[in-house]
């Protein structure tokens, strides 16, 4: 089986800004891929390139197999929900969802019993006569992914689809998306900047800066084993150790990754650190450490105890944490 | 005029504004009783009576019918003539980025800011340039050419709304460029086309110095009644017509301040 | 959607040619602006451009004084005729005339524009919004027969200065000199009053648009400083409104310079520009000099657009 999406050597420039740069990406048929970068590092122009709406200054895009470039996108059996939403506001929501199979030519009664049960996939039964002003924000999030699965595209673009939505909702949603994705067995590719989005929701994730692709890999490589300390900084804000700082906690004179949650406090063992600051999370707690006047963070789990600011504590961690990233800068 | 203490009470300004919107309105009120007046020999205020008889003899003038027919066609296709370019004009401007679109913009505005005088006459010795003899066609030229613009800054205002993640998700969605402007484009621009259509009519409708030049001796309404206003010979038959007049073109004008008066409101269309 | 065949990721396109002319334009979106321009500059670029240029070109030739025939040849001397008394005569009275309706129109407008944008809320607001656009759509035509019947001999403005037992004011009025004459609807006075009531909505409806612009806090903001509504009419209000004025007067000035209806209809014999081209290129057949008689108010706008322009009058707009 091909896979959903190749590019070789992929390149789109806007002029002097090279929004996507030489990338080279294989998304598996049936996958939930998840591309995260922080704003304006070409996520966004990867999936219009997938989608059609731009073309690659130069390299090749292939869908399951087949030539992309060139092909307009009203031809690529490719949908996206928008990151806002962009449904037909002179449509009601019914015709809204039953919109593509009217252009594929489908009949009127039998395009709205599809848009019906596309609504009741995305539990909003009984909503097509409203109109989408009518709708909250969660709600039009919704109808724009029926909007897209009622065709039953071979690849699913999600422009940061649950950005707009509070926290609950948002929970709620990535639940859902997730449970949708494994069933109707569609290959998803979802754009985001929240990392956590990212971590628990993808099968595999696509680190993304300036136009160019960090690393490639599941949830769990990325977030125990980045391979760059962009990617350790940027997937849950890990402490990156200085090759001079990584020697002086007892390891090689190389960059390295401590996972804030890695680190242990205790009376005994291990290295002094002074500690400069506290902020409670709820289910955690970040102390902030000095240590020579090197900055380290670390998360308590809740109910531990909290050492004061200013106070002396020290601090380990087990060996397999420290994640050494070689030399290089 | 104005009060110039108490500044939470301009009566002046109030009884001023008043004054001014009376200014506006009362002559075209003063032609709705002429219409009923029986005098027809001068301009005699009051009335020293008031009939009907008027409409009935304006009814059977054929003179009238025929120029209010030839209005009526010039502004039809005229009308038509200047959805099609300012429709396509305004998507031009609006939906890509392309030099000198300020220049377009320029030139679709250029033949109403201008004095009609001058396109008048520019058009009528350009056809006697070219040896085109005058016609119900070069009537319709002439007025299609300053129609455009009321066309075009309808619709340019309602295509910047149609954003262009919509038109994204038409394409998305397997339509392509044509089904896209069936099924997203005109059901949103729609009702402004419909308002800038019935503007233009109305301006085409009421026309006269551009006419003057590019009609031979057809007589549209609007030169009717010039050649009335220059020699009137029959008041009574011009008070009725005048009265009908305004009345035909307030219609359009209601019909298009509704039609667009709610700028968010895009009615459907599609079902 | 038959199970036989499932779709493959790249779709064949619509077939015919309505697909293919979408798949050109997809490609190519320089074609389709290319489409959509080409009627719209035919018919604007090429044919109206195009004769206002061949008038232009006209007022360079000249006519010749024996046969009544156009000579095509460069000259100036057509414009030279200009400079004659009698025509200079006819541009000065249009260009004053043009002012005075200016000045007029931007009086009346004023407390119009300033109530409807400060003080009409809601229905009235809709209800000073169409009290200006009815009059600015009606017919142009009907408004100056309505004036025509307003101003005669026994209309209803004498019949009015009759019952207030004024008639000798008008008389007095018309028997002063410049803007006298045998009855209102054939004195300057008359034209004057017609073109302002013809233009005036021109004027309101930019100031109206520029009012509205002006912050209520700015003007509170004045009270605050302990200015008197006099003074914060002229040192805030004023200076904020006129570019809206000038917007206004862009049109009043234009429409005036150009007019040739109202001043035949409703007024003396004397002549204006608009009137001048008129006959020049009818009954005389002289087109050259109708040609550069046009290009008058043309060069008139352009130096009042500059210095409107110099003035900060479009910043605002
Ligand atoms: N049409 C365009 N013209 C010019 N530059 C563009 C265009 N589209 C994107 N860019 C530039 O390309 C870069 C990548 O943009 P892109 O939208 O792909 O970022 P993104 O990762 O999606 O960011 P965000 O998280 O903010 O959405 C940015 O620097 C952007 O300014
Ligand atoms: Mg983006």
């Amino acid at each position: 089986m091909p896979h959903a999406v190749t590019f070789q050597k992929v390149s789109r420039h806007f002029g002097s800004v090279r929004a996507v740069d030489a990338v080279d990406l294989e998304v598996e048929a049936g996958e939930f891929f998840a591309m995260l970068g922080p704003s304006g590092s070409g996520k966004t122009t990867c999936l219009r390139l997938i989608a059609g709406f731009e073309q690659p200054t130069s390299g090749h895009i292939e869908i399951f197999g087949e030539t992309a470039e060139g092909v307009p996108p009203y031809r690529r059996n490719v949908n996206t929900v928008f990151q806002d939403y962009a449904l037909f506001p002179h449509l009601n929501v019914a015709d809204n969802v039953a919109y593509g199979q009217m252009i594929r030519g489908v009949g009127k009664a039998e395009r709205l019993r599809d848009a019906e049960a596309a609504l009741e996939m995305v539990k909003l039964p009984g909503y097509g006569a409203r109109k989408p002003g009518e709708l909250s924000g969660g709600q039009r999030q919704r109808v724009a992914l029926a909007r897209a699965l009622v065709n039953k595209p071979k690849v699913l673009l999600l422009d940061e689809p649950l950005g707009a939505l509070d926290l609950k909702l948002r929970e709620q949603m990535q639940e859902e998306l997730k449970t949708l994705q494994k069933a109707l067995g569609i290959t998803f590719v979802f754009v985001t900047h929240d990392q956590g989005e990212a971590l628990s929701m993808a099968d595999r994730i696509a680190v993304f800066n300036h136009g160019k692709i960090m690393q490639t890999g599941t949830p769990e490589e990325i977030y125990r084993r980045p391979k760059t300390r962009f990617v350790a900084d940027f997937v849950g804000s890990s402490n990156v150790l200085s090759p001079a700082f990584t020697r002086r906690l007892g390891g090689p004179a190389e960059w390295a990754s401590l996972r804030p949650e890695d680190i242990r406090i205790g009376a005994e063992g291990g290295h002094e650190a002074r500690v400069t600051g506290s902020s409670f999370l709820g289910n955690a707690t970040r102390l902030t450490l000095d240590m020579a006047g090197e900055k380290l963070t670390v998360l308590l789990p809740a109910g531990s105890a909290v050492p004061a600011p200013g106070a002396s504590v020290r601090f380990s961690w087990e060996p397999s944490a420290l994640h050494l990233m070689g030399t290089e800068t | 005029m104005r009060s110039d203490k108490q500044s939470r009470t301009p009566m002046g300004l109030k009884i001023a504004a008043g004054l001014g919107l009376a200014f506006l309105h009362l002559p075209l009120l003063l032609i709705f009783l002429y219409a009923f007046t029986t005098e027809d020999k001068s301009y005699q205020f009051p009335p020293p009576g008031l009939t009907l008889k008027w409409f009935a003899v304006t009814w059977n003038r054929p003179d009238v019918w025929e120029a209010l027919g030839l209005s009526v066609r010039v502004a039809s296709i005229s009308t038509v003539v200047a959805l099609v370019l300012g429709t396509l004009c305004a998507a031009a401007v609006s939906q890509t980025r392309f030099f000198g679109r300020e220049t377009i913009s320029l030139l679709v505005i250029l033949p109403i800011a201008l004095p009609g005088i001058i396109t008048g006459i520019s058009l009528r010795s350009a056809f006697n340039l070219a040896e085109i003899p005058f016609s119900f066609w070069t009537i319709v030229l002439g007025h299609a050419t300053f129609c455009v613009v009321v066309v075009y800054n309808n619709a340019v205002a309602r295509f910047r709304r149609v954003s262009g993640s919509l038109i994204e998700a038409s394409m998305d969605l397997g339509a392509d460029g044509f089904q896209t402007f069936r099924h997203v484009i005109l059901p949103n621009i729609g009702t402004a086309l419909l308002a800038g259509g019935m503007l233009a009519f109305a301006l085409s409708f009421d026309e006269v110095i551009v006419t003057t030049f590019t009609a031979g001796q057809q007589a549209t309404l609007p030169i009717w009644m010039l050649e009335e206003l220059v020699r009137p010979r029959q008041r009574p038959v011009t008070n009725v017509v005048a009265m009908v007049v305004v009345l035909v073109t307030f219609l359009p004008i209601l019909a298009a301040y509704y039609l667009t008066r709610d700028g968010d409101q895009i009615s459907g269309q599609g079902k | 959607m038959t199970a036989a065949a499932a779709p493959g990721a790249i779709l064949p396109g619509r077939g015919g040619l309505g697909g293919a002319l979408s798949d050109a334009f997809w490609r190519n979106p320089k074609l389709l602006l290319f489409v959509m321009l080409t009627p719209p500059l035919l018919w604007l670029g090429i044919i109206y451009l195009g004769s206002l240029f061949a008038l232009l070109i006209q007022s360079f030739f000249s006519i010749d004084e024996f046969s009544g025939l156009v000579v095509r040849e460069f000259t100036l001397k057509t414009y030279g005729e200009l400079l004659r008394p009698s025509n200079l005569d006819i541009i000065v009275r249009t260009v004053t005339m043009a002012g005075l309706v200016t000045i007029a129109s931007a009086i009346i407008a004023f407390p119009i524009a300033y109530y409807a944008a400060r003080y009409a809320k809601g229905r009235w607001k809709a209800i000073f919004y169409l009290g200006v656009m009815l009059p600015l759509w009606s017919s142009y035509l009907v408004k100056v027969y309505a004036w025509k019947l307003i101003l005669a001999k026994e209309g209803i403005l004498s019949w009015i200065f009759a019952k207030l037992h004024l008639t000798p004011l008008i008389d007095g009025w018309l028997a002063l000199p410049v803007v006298g004459g045998n009855s209102l609807s054939v004195s300057p006075t008359g034209t004057f009053l017609v073109f302002v009531y013809v233009w005036l909505p021109f004027m309101i409806l930019p100031v109206q648009a520029a009012l509205e612009r002006v912050p209520t806090n700015l003007l509170e903001a004045s009270a605050d400083l302990g200015a008197s509504p006099r003074q914060t009419f002229s040192h805030v209000l004023l200076p904020l409104a006129l570019p809206g004025v000038i917007a206004g007067s862009i049109f009043t000035f234009s429409l005036t310079l150009g007019d040739y209806i109202i001043p035949q209809i409703i007024g003396t014999s004397h002549l204006f520009i608009g009137m001048a081209v008129y006959a020049h290129q009818g009954t005389a057949g002289n087109i050259p000099l109708a040609a550069a008689f046009t290009v008058v108010p043309v060069v008139i706008m352009g130096i009042y657009l500059w210095l409107a322009k110099r003035a900060g009058a479009f910043n605002a707009l």
